[in-house]
């Protein structure tokens, strides 16, 4: 048994306009001290996801089943007064947008000092020293002036480095991090990843970072887990990922990316259509109206929905396309065109 | 933070004077453009039954000849440093705050003013006191049930409050009240505080709920509004997933930030309803500075009217001023620009 | 690309926005958003202009189009001065000159349909085409990949690409020259941005095109340009074509910018030598002196702090405001530096 395992986990909402399956049927696994990414693009469910574990999908209208254990403890069972006494101490998170996620009218100091309070039975003088503390931890100069500052007083940077001394101050075993760069500048962005490596390896917490930007999983993640439709459709090693992808949907994606390692192309190669509404999500496989291989399947696109098989060593592949095809895609006609670019 | 209070202050004064100047210009300017004569400006001091020639010599006496920033610096003078008002028949004192001088009454306006104040006070006070109350709590109760027969009860509620005028709402609370029931005193009632603070409150209880309800229905929409938008924020949230109490969540977090435009729009209302609740004491007949300002209207009582104005555009000066000053201590992000 | 007359040319462009304080709201400073830039932009190029926030570039974009005006310097664009033209005088050069904003969620109007959107500049301009505005519309909406029919519905019916591709349609009515692009593809999704980026290169195809192209992305700057300007502070800290620039970068910011840029290969990421800046972006309201960037910089010396390096040629198109280059000489401060 992992340290988080989260089983068929489903989070649907009923709207007016139909119910909208916002995670449908999601499974992983994670171990301390290892990073899993989860990779997706807007309307995935990726988000919903992580909100899902935290017990903070939106109001009570959200219909959650399946199993999430965290350390031995199922959550979707438990009391929601239980899952509130885990938030924060033993699962943190970490927010996109480090200005509109902090208390306008409240210090810094004072919102760690509340985070630190709500799970320890300190004095605020303790919890204040713990809050210099931490906020010197992530590496804001002169944490013991900057503890009385505002949101608005601070860089961005140093907001989302507030934020993570926040998020880390009762040590949590799992931290999820939703986008925790994409609202910052490369330089900082950077500066970000190298303390989110350095303080996930000194706590040793069970890390999910959740982005649309492989480049950063690339950067931090030993698992990945790619989205799409509310539904994993590859999971794999970081290894299997960028090396052996064999979903028609993960190649699309870096496809879609220019990279700077490589030669520029003459084109990139882009996905046709968007991004499936999570209302009508497209039946049988979702990615089908947008797949260049659909007809490939004999049939079985829009019609069946494909199992998330095991191709080997753990890396699993939602797709009607068999393995043999698969592989000779990549070898003979995605790869080559990525690469020799 | 020192010069945002300065430049709040400064904005003060000058919009105290901007609105005597506007209320000089009022009474004084726009009926002469209209065609009035110095004459008609006097009659209207000494009422109709004065001999044109009293009237003329008024005129010259108060000035009205003069040219009319003479005639507004001498008002200014008056308010400063008080006046003498001579018409003839002797010289009347007008002290130090001189907002004029009513030949009607017979007395300077001021003291008049003064003696009603702590009517309006009282009145304006105990309402606030209800309505924000009882406004914020239905509003917040509300968002938190969006959509439950509470919130829909309690924002129908509102509606009407905010449709139905005072003089209704006073009329049926004080048939049904006062006359019907006997659990309140009739309308007229007013004991001061100083001399019976049990009496002070029975005697104002319904006018307090009249005025509350209206006021309240207002707020509990505005907060409601409020909050369902400041619940949704981010940094809720993050509240959350810091695994505070719901409760927590939504006082410490939720409504701070929520109650924050609404302290904007208590100032305004406050300070108008000090200068005056002119539907509510006419309602239960109180002797406040509305009835005041009605019963001068009625008499043509240039001076009173006047005077009264003056007070009431003060009070909302002062109440905004306050407010705005109280912003800067509850958001910080104000004190920075 | 041609060595002729560039289509758009700024010298020495500034933008300060005064900063006030005190009660008598005196001018104390003044926030230097663009402090002094020149360059050239060549007819049929793209030139792609990154930078981290607040250093500039997107009011040096809202400059060039004369939404801004300059402060001092001087936009020349087809051997015009419009530095500090009339409103009245600019409207007729606006059809020479198109921009594309960020966020196709905010910039088109939400009441009025697709034909209305892309209809707009032949109204504005009372254009009269051949077969009618309607016709016109929807063979431009055909260009960036929409459907005729698309002419009656309203935005809100089209997904964050279609948006953006309407919003690139209305730039292209009235077939401008030069098209300004203000973050074009960072609102949206990924597999959407690959779309956006390649429609952009065919209309350049197409219509002849000229582009300055406003990103934070270098990976997607380096994708559509020719050439590349790095802005810091408001300041241009070097230019190059893509090829130098990315291969051979000599300004200590571009490299760290490049090697701060998340590579999308887990071997590489053990592989690679990173360059690390500490801290954030000094405030354009109080930069730096000499070279803005001496507080971040690892190769600063004293001289960085005293004597603003000029920007130099220092290879065949390539140049760079730096005391210390990368991939070049030492410019020891010698009183013959030249400003390219």
């Amino acid at each position: 048994m992992n340290f988080l395992d989260v089983k068929d986990l489903k989070i649907h909402f009923p709207t007016d306009d139909g119910l909208v399956r916002s995670v449908d049927g999601l499974s992983f696994g994670l171990e301390r001290g290892k990073t899993l990414g989860i990779v997706g693009e807007s309307g995935s469910g990726k988000s919903v996801t992580s909100l899902g574990i935290l017990g903070l999908h939106k109001g009570g209208r959200a219909r959650l089943s399946g199993e999430i254990w965290l350390d031995g403890e199922e959550l979707i069972g438990a009391s929601s007064e239980h899952v509130r006494r885990l938030r924060g101490k033993k699962m943190a998170m970490i927010f996109q947008d480090p200005l509109s996620s902090m208390h306008p009218f409240y210090t810094v100091g004072h919102q760690i000092i509340e985070a630190y309070r709500i799970h320890n039975d300190v004095s605020k003088q303790v919890a204040r020293k713990h809050a210099i503390d931490m906020l010197g931890r992530v590496g804001i100069p002169e944490p013991a002036r900057r503890v009385d500052s505002y949101p608005h007083e601070f860089s961005g940077g140093m907001r989302q480095r507030a934020m993570i001394a926040m998020a880390l101050s009762c040590d949590p075993e799992l931290l999820i991090a939703d986008e925790p760069t994409t609202a910052l500048d490369v330089t900082v962005q950077a500066q970000i990843l190298d303390l989110m490596r350095d303080l996930q390896r000194e706590f040793n917490s069970a890390l999910i970072i959740i982005t649309h930007d492989l480049g950063v999983v690339a950067e931090l993640s030993d698992d990945i887990l790619v989205m799409y439709g509310g539904k994993c459709v590859e999971y794999g090693t970081t290894e299997d990922i960028f090396y052996r992808p064999e979903h028609p949907y993960t190649w699309g994606l870096l496809g879609s990316m220019p990279r700077l390692d490589r030669e520029p192309t003459e084109r990139l190669l882009p996905i046709k259509g968007s991004p499936p509404s999570l209302i009508n999500v497209p039946p049988g496989c979702a990615f089908h109206p947008r797949c260049p291989y659909a007809e490939r399947t004999k049939g079985k696109a829009d019609t069946e929905v494909p199992a998330l098989a095991e191709t080997e060593g753990g890396h699993l592949v939602r797709c009607h396309l068999d393995r043999a095809e698969r592989q000779s895609l990549w070898e003979n006609e995605i790869k080559p065109v990525l690469e020799t670019q | 933070m020192v010069t945002y209070i300065i430049r709040r202050l400064i904005g003060a004064v000058a919009m105290l004077i901007v609105i005597s100047m506007v209320t000089f210009g009022i009474f004084f300017v726009v009926p002469q453009w209209a065609g009035a004569t110095p004459e008609a400006l006097a009659s209207r001091y000494v009422g109709r039954a004065a001999t044109p020639e009293t009237v003329a010599l008024i005129a010259e006496r108060l000035g009205f000849n003069d040219p009319v920033v003479v005639q507004y610096g001498r008002f200014v003078k008056g308010l400063v440093a008080g006046a003498e008002y001579d018409y003839g028949a002797g010289v009347e004192q007008c002290p130090a705050p001189c907002f004029g001088y009513s030949f009607i009454s017979g007395q300077p306006v001021w003291p008049d003013l003064v003696d009603r104040m702590p009517v309006t006070f009282s009145l304006a006070i105990g309402a606030a006191i209800l309505w924000v109350l009882a406004g914020i709590s239905v509003g917040v109760l509300s968002a938190l049930r969006r959509g439950s027969f509470f919130d829909r009860l309690s924002m129908g509620t509102a509606l009407a409050g905010v449709s139905l005028p005072i003089f209704f709402t006073g009329m049926i609370s004080l048939v049904v009240f006062s006359y019907g029931l006997g659990w309140t005193p009739p309308g007229g009632a007013w004991t001061d505080f100083t001399v019976n603070p049990a009496q002070w409150a029975y005697n104002l209880l319904l006018p307090w709920i009249t005025l509350a309800f209206l006021f309240a229905a207002t707020y509990a929409r505005l907060t409601r509004a409020g909050m369902l938008e400041t619940m949704g924020e981010d940094y809720i949230r993050t509240a959350r997933a810091k695994g505070l109490r719901e409760n927590q969540v939504v006082v410490r977090h939720g409504l701070r930030a929520a109650l924050t435009p609404l302290l904007t729009l208590f100032g305004i209302d406050f300070g108008l309803l000090i200068g005056g609740a002119v539907l509510t004491e006419t309602t239960y007949t109180l002797p406040g500075l509305g009835q005041f300002a009605i019963l001068a209207i009625r008499n043509q009582d240039l001076p009173q009217v006047m005077g009264v104005v003056l007070v009431a555009a003060g009070f909302v000066v002062v109440a905004s001023l306050v407010v705005d000053l109280l912003y800067a201590v509850v958001d910080p992000r104000v004190r920075l620009s | 690309m041609s060595d002729n007359e560039p289509l758009l040319s700024v010298r020495d462009m500034e933008k300060h926005f005064p900063v006030t304080k005190g009660l008598f709201k005196k001018q104390v400073g003044a926030v230097k958003a663009v402090d002094g830039i020149s360059f050239d932009v060549f007819k049929g190029e793209t030139l792609g202009l990154v930078g981290e926030s607040g250093c500039g570039k997107s009011t040096t974009g809202r400059l060039v189009t004369r939404l801004l005006e300059p402060t001092g310097g001087k936009v020349v664009f087809e051997g015009e001065d419009i530095t500090h033209m009339s409103q009245g005088r600019l409207r007729p050069l606006r059809r020479d000159m198109q921009m594309i904003f960020q966020d196709p969620y905010s910039s088109l109007n939400p009441r009025h349909t697709v034909g209305a959107i892309v209809g707009a500049p032949f109204r504005i301009q009372g254009i009269k085409t051949e077969q009618g505005t309607k016709k016109a519309v929807q063979e431009i909406l055909e260009l960036v990949g929409l459907s005729p029919e698309h002419y009656n519905r309203y935005p809100h019916e089209f997904s964050g690409g279609q948006r953006q591709r309407i919003g690139i349609a209305r730039t292209l009515a009235l077939k401008p020259k030069l098209i300004i692009a203000d973050e074009p593809v960072s609102a949206l999704d990924v597999s959407i941005q690959a779309q956006v980026v390649n429609l952009l290169e065919d209309l350049q195809n197409e219509l002849d095109l000229t582009y300055v192209v406003i990103a934070h992305d270098l990976s997607v700057v380096r994708h559509i340009s020719d050439r590349v300007a790095v802005m810091y502070l408001g300041k241009i800290v070097e230019v190059a074509d893509r090829k130098s620039l990315y291969s051979v970068p000599m300004h200590p910011y571009t490299n760290a910018l490049l090697s701060a840029v998340p590579v999308p290969d887990p071997k590489a990421r053990k592989e690679r030598e990173r360059i690390r800046l500490t801290g954030d972006v000094p405030s354009p309201l109080n930069p730096p002196p000499a070279c803005r960037f001496h507080t971040r910089c690892w190769k600063a010396q004293e001289i960085c702090r005293k004597v603003e390096p000029p920007l130099a040629e220092l290879a065949t198109g390539h140049q760079v405001a730096c005391h210390f280059p990368e991939n070049a000489p030492d410019q020891t401060p010698a009183p013959a530096a030249t400003a390219g």
